[in-house]
């Protein structure tokens, strides 16, 4: 039954008609920005040392765009889900309707993907602006940004539901999402890491995104072919989603 | 569901959090129409009640029928005809009063436009016309505990449980809440609350079930109770000169009974003025004397020896 699932997303469709504006600064402006400025400016040297076959803008560009559906989800995934249980209390209100858990986190997941979806169009279409896209299949990084964001926002809704003190979102961020954002290929290509931190880098789900995103735009191969990114990305997305339910059922009894 | 079937039907009913019993056995019924209380201090097990009969916590022994189906099969299916006025908010601060309405409607599946139209009549039934489109966040403790009655109402349930409805708001909000309550009730809605205010429970409920450390201790009107368990009349007695519990001895046979508090001693009686005038007979000189009707209070100190708000 779609319903409920349904009330669910069209819930946090009505507060974002009154929140996008706010938005649109952190979820699309700023990583524009860090496009520009490493892109262009960093890119300057990059290139003149020569150290890649193609230009540093042109391969950072598809890394920020799975790095801007990472950070968007966590955003989207963190405070207002841990709000929904200790402040607001949104899913104690559902729970005493016809709404299921499942409804919840399907409901609530598939608005943070709406938003990672937007803002990957908008970047994408920067992206093309700046002459950065080099494949016909440059709009496929659309759906792999979504995946994206489907693979860390499931697990993140776990453990939003899980913590009992908002100091816990540092830890995330210091151990989860910073490390990610670096060293997961974004910024320069993991074969320079030493073998450990190329394990990390190939454990996160973000690499994997940077991967299919990078081939998507610049019609190049990937590390692992494209199903095994695929396949890796639909675990983490699967797993969390399970964990979700899991914690939502848990925080949600008596 | 046959006409005499009761709505809500417990026997035996136990709810445990690990070596905790929160409810210790219940057996309880509420018929269609009737107003019914759970009261009782805090802890006294009256919301794990109401989260069971809400279907939103599972029951850990005895049965339990909710408009004649099982709360653990069949809970999606009657959380859709139940309206449930939490003790705690849980409003979207961040959406209009209207907003709130409308999307809690869509959880029941209730199209939109309905919806609006249900929003716009139930705002004005708890008297929010004029901050319908104002966000929640500013609003006082009395309107949002108003908009979350009207929240409840929002897919014309046949049972609304209220968890203390009024705690914790001001006396004229509390009225306001008191007001809007009494008319669902004319209306012929069937209400179940929690309270621990005697007056709330005197004042809506036709009948009542008092708790404490999850058992039920007595059931009745609230007339019945004071009967039962009451005098007609009771003297408040304070003394300045010594301590109060030197005073027990020399009142000794005024009245039925006595209960000494912490701060007076009450004597109850069925003439409040006999008592209060053998009490100067004995040359006994309190320093204020108040004679008054029996009350649901004194129904609790009575099964319970304490009282119900500290």
């Amino acid at each position: 039954m779609i319903r409920p699932t349904y009330a669910v997303f069209e819930h946090q469709l009505v507060a974002y008609r009154r929140t996008w504006r706010g938005s649109v600064l952190s979820s699309f402006l700023l990583p524009v920005l860090f496009l520009l400025a490493m892109g262009f400016t960093v890119g300057g040297y990059v290139d003149r040392a020569g150290g890649l076959s193609v230009r540093y803008v042109d391969f950072i560009a598809p890394g920020l765009l799975a790095s801007t559906a990472l950070q968007i989800a966590v955003g989207e995934s963190t405070w207002p889900v841990y709000s929904g249980f200790k402040w607001h209390r949104m899913y104690h209100a559902m729970q005493a309707t016809p709404v299921r858990v499942t409804d919840m986190v399907r409901g609530h997941i598939g608005y943070v993907l709406l938003r990672v979806g937007l803002s990957a169009a908008g970047f994408l279409v920067v992206m093309g602006l700046f002459g950065t896209l080099h494949s016909a299949w440059a709009p496929a990084a659309l759906p792999v940004a979504v995946l994206v964001g489907l693979a860390t926002a499931a697990p993140v809704f776990a453990y939003s539901a899980s913590i009992s003190t908002e100091g816990l979102f540092a830890v995330l961020l210091r151990v989860a999402v910073i490390p990610m954002t670096l060293f997961a290929g974004v910024f320069f290509p993991v074969g320079s890491l030493p073998l450990w931190a190329r394990i990390l880098a190939y454990v996160s789900p973000l690499w994997h995104g940077v991967e299919l995103s990078r081939a998507a735009t610049l019609g190049t191969a990937t590390a692992w072919g494209v199903w095994a990114h695929l396949g890796y990305l639909a675990v983490w997305s699967v797993v969390g989603y399970l964990l979700a339910t899991h914690r939502f059922r848990r925080r949600l009894a008596d | 569901m046959s006409v005499a079937e009761p709505l809500i039907a417990a026997h035996g009913l136990v709810k445990r959090f690990g070596d905790f019993t929160a409810v210790a056995g219940i057996d309880l019924e509420v018929r269609a129409g009737e107003a019914f209380g759970f009261l009782g201090p805090n802890g006294a097990g009256k919301s794990s009640t109401m989260r069971m009969i809400g279907c939103v916590s599972p029951p850990t022994g005895g049965t339990l029928r909710v408009l004649g189906m099982d709360p653990v099969r069949a809970g999606s299916a009657i959380r859709a005809r139940l309206g449930v006025c939490p003790q705690q908010d849980s409003l979207d601060p961040e959406l209009t009063v209207r907003e709130n309405l409308i999307v809690y409607a869509r959880y029941f599946g209730i199209p939109r436009k309905v919806a609006r139209q249900r929003a716009d009549e139930l705002i004005e039934f708890v008297q929010l016309t004029e901050r319908a489109d104002d966000t929640v966040e500013p609003l006082s403790g009395g309107m949002k505990r108003r908009l979350t009655i009207a929240r409840a109402l929002v897919n014309e349930p046949a049972i609304v449980l209220l968890d203390e409805p009024t705690t914790g708001l001001d006396p004229q909000a509390r009225h306001l809440v008191w007001e809007r309550l009494f008319q669902l009730k004319q209306r012929g809605v069937t209400l179940v609350l929690t309270t621990h205010y005697m007056d709330e429970a005197e004042q809506l409920c036709d009948r009542l079930v008092v708790m404490d450390g999850g058992k039920i201790v007595a059931e009745g009107s609230p007339r019945q109770l004071i009967e039962r368990y009451s005098t007609r009349e009771v003297v408040e007695l304070r003394f300045a000169e010594a301590a109060l519990d030197t005073y027990v001895g020399k009142l000794e046979g005024i009245g039925e009974r006595l209960e000494l508090l912490p701060d007076r001693i009450l004597l109850y009686a069925a003439d409040g003025d006999l008592a209060v005038a053998a009490v100067a007979d004995r040359a006994l000189r309190p320093s204020s004397v108040l004679v008054r009707r029996s009350g649901l209070e004194d129904v609790f100190l009575h099964l319970t020896g304490r009282t119900l708000v500290d």
